[in-house]
């Protein structure tokens, strides 16, 4: 199976990390986000925040990856937030209430005033 | 002139991919009790993930090459969705829902989970397409999380397989999946070979198990009051006083 995910992790603030996710992610793509999870908790990062406005798809394997990323995420002591996810997404991490772990925002700046980054 | 404008590639996709998830539901509602299942462990409980569950966190992949079987990813789930019950091991029922397997549904079952009494419980199907279908666990369920069924090409063979991302859902079902946890990759082992058998492949079933998280998550606990198995032997064990009870009953209405 191949992956589609792009996953670009950027410093939104020395206390928060921000990675972009684009393309699919499905439970084939467990590397690279992984890594983008790795990359965004370097430093002094006490928050990852999940941006997905540029999702295209998400089926149960990523929603699974997400259940994987935030086990990680308590383990260390770290907030895992998102924002940019489209009605239909949010849906689904209500059905599946992924939404009751992970803080859910409208807009990048919310997720970051949430993070206390 | 009118113009209209053209959905993108991506909504399109997202268009197609929202019929086959599940709408989000507060709680389950059983609609139809087919004859010899029990909804008092499933009406009105709530799903469960992985983050609801108390025990340690398992990834299982279980898969079977269908070798020698000519059928497309497609055609191995329309025949695993329409005879789902009949690949499960003996002594356990599926009870199929009405309208098959599709989003939104619910599933009674009755599974033997050591013992006179078999567990009864259920499961939703939170998605369904043409090659995957994922099952949600309700509250009181012997796990928290989820199973996905696909099929996909490998190397020039049909391959079927079952993912499961499940917690045990409280203390005693962590008990039981640490001291006989093997019995449930055996009961997915045993499905997945009937699956293959139906194909004509006697491949044997490829197992990985991994454990992601080590911890109990004690905020859990309290999950135990939903415990299918204790309220389906409280159950049976009341029998004898509903019976005593019936014409009492009857006379007051």
């Amino acid at each position: 199976m191949q992956s589609v995910i792009t996953a670009e992790v950027r410093k939104a603030t020395p206390a928060a990390s921000v990675v972009d996710i684009g393309g699919d992610v499905t439970g084939a793509c467990e590397r690279e986000l992984m890594d983008a999870y790795a990359s965004a908790t370097e430093g002094q990062a006490r928050a990852v925040v999940l941006n997905f406005s540029r999702l295209d798809y998400m089926n149960s394997g990523g929603i699974g990856l997400l259940v994987t990323l935030l086990v990680r995420a308590n383990r260390q002591g770290k907030k895992l937030l998102a924002f940019g996810l489209s009605d239909h997404y949010r849906q689904i991490f209500e059905l599946t209430r992924l939404g009751e772990a992970i803080g859910i925002f409208g807009n990048e700046v919310e997720a970051l005033a949430a993070a206390g980054a | 002139m009118t113009t209209e404008s053209q959905p993108t590639n991506v909504e399109r996709r997202a268009d197609r991919d929202a019929e086959h998830w599940a709408k989000p539901v507060a709680r389950l509602r059983v609609t139809a009790i087919p004859e010899g299942a029990a909804a008092y462990t499933v009406e009105g409980r709530r799903l469960t993930s992985p983050i609801q569950g108390f025990g340690w966190l398992w990834q299982k992949t279980f898969r079977v090459r269908l070798d020698g079987a000519n059928v497309t990813p497609a055609e191995v789930i329309a025949t695993w969705k329409q005879h789902f019950p009949e690949f499960w091991p003996k002594g356990n029922r599926f009870h199929k829902p009405l309208a098959g397997i599709a989003p939104g549904e619910v599933a009674l079952l009755s599974v033997a989970a050591g013992g006179p009494v078999k567990l009864s419980t259920g499961i939703m199907v939170v998605y369904a397409d043409d090659e995957s279908f994922t099952f949600m666990t309700p509250e009181g369920h012997m796990l928290a999380g989820w199973i996905t069924f696909s099929a996909y090409r490998e190397a020039e063979a049909t391959v079927a397989q079952a993912q499961v991302l499940v917690r045990a859902s409280d203390p005693i079902y962590e008990l039981g999946q640490l001291l006989a946890g093997r019995l449930e990759n055996r009961f997915w082992e045993a499905t997945l070979t009937a699956l293959g058998r139906h194909f004509g492949s006697a491949a044997a079933v490829e197992t990985h198990v991994v454990c992601i998280d080590r911890r109990w998550q004690w905020s859990q606990v309290g999950n135990l009051r939903y415990n299918a198995g204790l309220r389906t032997a409280m159950h049976v064990l009341a029998a004898p006083v509903r019976f005593a009870l019936r014409p009492f009953r009857v006379r007051q209405s």
